[in-house]
């Protein structure tokens, strides 16, 4: 019989307790803004023993997921978190930890990457990494920090899986917002999440093997396909167990969110800590009379293609906000993505990008957002078919910002 | 895969691709030797590399990773923790990584680890440039020497890793050499023991890279030693202890005439080599408690 508690936690909290929940046993960590309240908070745990681990203060975050893969390779749960600059310095050792299959679970607490230095929430950090070899969960709210990382280990250490997974919480609007937050208690977790055991790779003198020598061009390719067919079983694995989560703790999850799409004329597709800031407008909308939806991207890696291209089928024009700048491309990450699920060319994908640097994401700029892409259904738009990305909630005279005026 | 008609003695694979003479693959032997088959080895990517093998096949009996050139330190860390949480406190975690993995790129971690005081027994051998992507020059090649990346000669003097990591208060620090391996083994045996990190930064000469006779690798690393180009000591709790001898050293031309990358010496060049050598080994002899014994 389940026993939850409801507590008063901020996301860091959250992915604290539930690190602690999944019974990590090596901890390596190194201090990041917003990130930093987890590292502290689990060196408490351990000197208080509420934890049995070992914690590693670490010189870095190349070292803390360096340690966290060696460790694990020896058969326990290891984890760290980091965010921003941390995530990009572990670039590197990201493909160690995909490409030797070491399901470590992460949280990422979402921070822009420099320059300009930002301490503020976007998603560009995790993005940088989102061919990297690890699935990728973005949580809406604190409590689904708690759940989706509890689920995440279940996956990343499905053997049809034996992948890492990070799981992304927007910084500040997430790591330090206080919310409300069912937390399970030890006993069912255990039952949901058992003992960790090394599959595949390990390293025991007792039974020894050498992992991640060089590999020749006729193997290379094979072991890339390998990950790429456990990233295409994810897509059924993932709701599987959070069925069996659900079947447990009576929250129920999925590869993606969908708030009254069906009979929406237009719809948007958001991820994290937006999607809820966007159902909130989409109702208000709603009450005015506008068709509108929103869908929740709550799985990026691997992309839930069948299921979105399912949901918008139909649909004639679809708004996607990227709070990542995907400079140069064609738009952002996400409407990269929700572009190529929907071949139907009568549907027209929309990009805005929104939110980057710490900027909030208000429901003013959701629903001008919606005005917007109802005025192109109505073909009021002055120019409906307008090309490129839309950086909605940019200042008019951004050239002028910080303008560097050369002398002659 | 080759059929293996007769098992090797040791913990290393009979036949291996290092280069004829290689100073790394003489002591890796010796090294597995002392420590037995209860050991886990992390190695970077570089000459060690050709022991961690290539596709399905290894050169070692023993587990082991094959890390990133700048994290040798921190995955062995992790693996010593792993296994600490586990309670198999038994188990040797050793750390083989080159100069250029250690003394430059790796020199963080490795630092990070000696301060947190793990228990890894890091052994640096080194051949004084990176070796395996061709020669060029590192943090531990020694003034003047001819690699890729210093074709007119090293301007700068090496780093002394040795004493960096004595520095962080280890409890036990020994340089080696390839030509000693009865001291080699003794020093295996004490960073074994020791209830911390360990360091060995070993002399490996590297007849490709320094450009001299394969057969005569075991002749010049004695050379570095009898000339004091190379000193063998141990820092043990703080307390120096010299292992090779301080005083009727060769001249340092002994050591440098046999080698292509000390070609370009002028007299003057090596006049201020030699100069060099017999201060820093007045430092040391000062510093020692005993009488160098080789």
């Amino acid at each position: 019989m389940k026993k939850e508690i409801r507590r008063m936690l901020d996301g860091n909290g959250a992915a604290t307790e539930a690190l602690k929940l999944a019974r990590v046993q090596v901890i390596s960590a190194y201090p990041i803004t917003p990130q930093s309240p987890i590292a502290e908070k689990l060196s408490e745990l351990v000197v208080s023993h509420k934890l049995e681990a070992r914690y590693i203060r670490v010189e870095s975050e190349h070292t803390a997921l360096s340690c966290a893969i060696g460790a694990q390779l020896t058969g326990v749960r290891a984890a760290t978190a980091t965010s921003s600059v941390g995530l990009a310095l572990m670039h590197e050792i990201l493909g160690v930890a995909s490409g030797c299959r070491v399901p470590i679970v992460m949280p990422v607490v979402n921070r822009a990457l420099v320059s300009p230095w930002s301490l503020w929430c976007d998603h560009q950090d995790a993005m940088a990494e989102r061919d990297s070899g690890w699935l990728q969960f973005y949580t809406e709210n604190v409590q689904e920090v708690m759940d989706f990382i509890l689920i995440a280990y279940n996956i990343a250490e499905h053997t049809e899986i034996l992948t890492p997974a990070m799981v992304c919480l927007d910084g500040f609007f997430l790591s330090h917002s206080t919310q409300p937050v069912m937390t399970p208690d030890q006993e069912t977790v255990d039952a949901f999440l058992p003992p960790y055991r090394s599959k595949n790779l390990f390293l025991d003198p007792k039974d020894p093997m050498f992992i991640n020598n060089l590999t020749s061009p006729d193997e290379f390719s094979e072991m890339r396909f390998q990950q790429k067919v456990a990233f295409e079983r994810a897509l059924d694995i993932i709701p599987e167990v959070q069925n069996h989560f659900a079947g447990i703790f009576g929250r129920q999850y999925g590869l993606l969110e969908a708030h009254e799409c069906e009979d929406a004329e237009v719809v948007l597709v958001t991820m994290g800590s937006m999607a809820g800031t966007a159902k909130y407008t989409a109702n208000m909308m709603r009450k005015a009379g506008h068709k509108v939806g929103v869908i929740k991207i709550s799985v990026f890696r691997p992309f839930p293609v069948a299921q979105l291209a399912g949901l918008l089928k139909g649909k004639k024009v679809v708004g996607v906000i990227d709070r990542s700048a995907g400079l140069g491309a064609q738009g952002g990450p996400l409407w990269l993505e929700v572009k190529a699920a929907l071949p139907d060319n009568d549907t027209r994908v929309f990009d805005y990008v929104a939110g980057l640097g710490g900027r909030d994401i208000t429901e003013k700029t959701i629903e001008t957002i919606f005005t917007g892409l109802l005025q192109k259904v109505n073909k009021k738009d002055a120019n409906p078919d307008a090309p490129g990305v839309c950086w909605i909630d940019t200042h008019p005279d951004a050239m002028s910002v910080r303008e560097v005026i050369v002398n002659d | 895969m080759y059929d293996i008609k007769n098992t090797a003695k040791g913990l290393v694979a009979h036949g291996v691709s290092t280069c004829a003479g290689c100073g790394l693959e003489l002591i890796i032997r010796h090294i597995l030797d002392v420590l037995g088959e209860n050991t886990v080895i992390v190695i970077p990517p570089g000459c060690a590399a050709l022991f961690s093998g290539y596709g399905k096949e290894t050169a070692l009996r023993i587990p082991g990773f094959q890390g990133n050139l700048e994290n040798t330190a921190a995955i062995a860390a992790g693996i010593r923790a792993g296994f600490e949480v586990q309670g198999r406190h038994d188990i040797t975690v050793l750390a083989f990584a080159g100069d250029g993995a250690t003394v430059d790129i790796g020199i963080q971690a490795l630092s990070g680890m000696f301060e947190r005081g793990e228990r890894v027994l890091y052994v640096c051998y080194d051949n004084e440039a990176y070796m395996n992507t061709g020669i060029q020059g590192s943090g531990s090649t020694p003034f003047m020497a001819a690699t890729t990346t210093t074709p007119g000669g090293k301007p700068s003097r090496r780093k002394n890793m040795l004493e960096i990591a004595a520095a962080h208060g280890i409890p036990y620090a020994a340089s080696a050499s390839a030509a000693y391996i009865d001291d080699l083994k003794k020093k295996v045996e004490k960073a074994k023991n020791t209830d911390g990190p360990s360091y060995l930064h070993i002399h490996t000469p590297c007849p490709t890279g320094w450009g001299f006779d394969p057969a005569l690798s075991v002749s010049l690393a004695r050379a570095a030693v009898q000339t004091g180009a190379w000193v063998l000591y141990e820092i043990e709790k703080g307390k120096l202890k010299l292992n090779s001898k301080t005083t009727k050293l060769k001249p340092v031309s002994d050591y440098l005439k046999p080698q292509g990358r000390f070609k370009h010496l002028s007299d003057k060049d090596i006049q201020d080599i030699q100069q060099e050598i017999d201060e820093y080994i007045q430092v040391l002899a000062s510093r020692s408690e005993n009488q160098a014994v080789i």
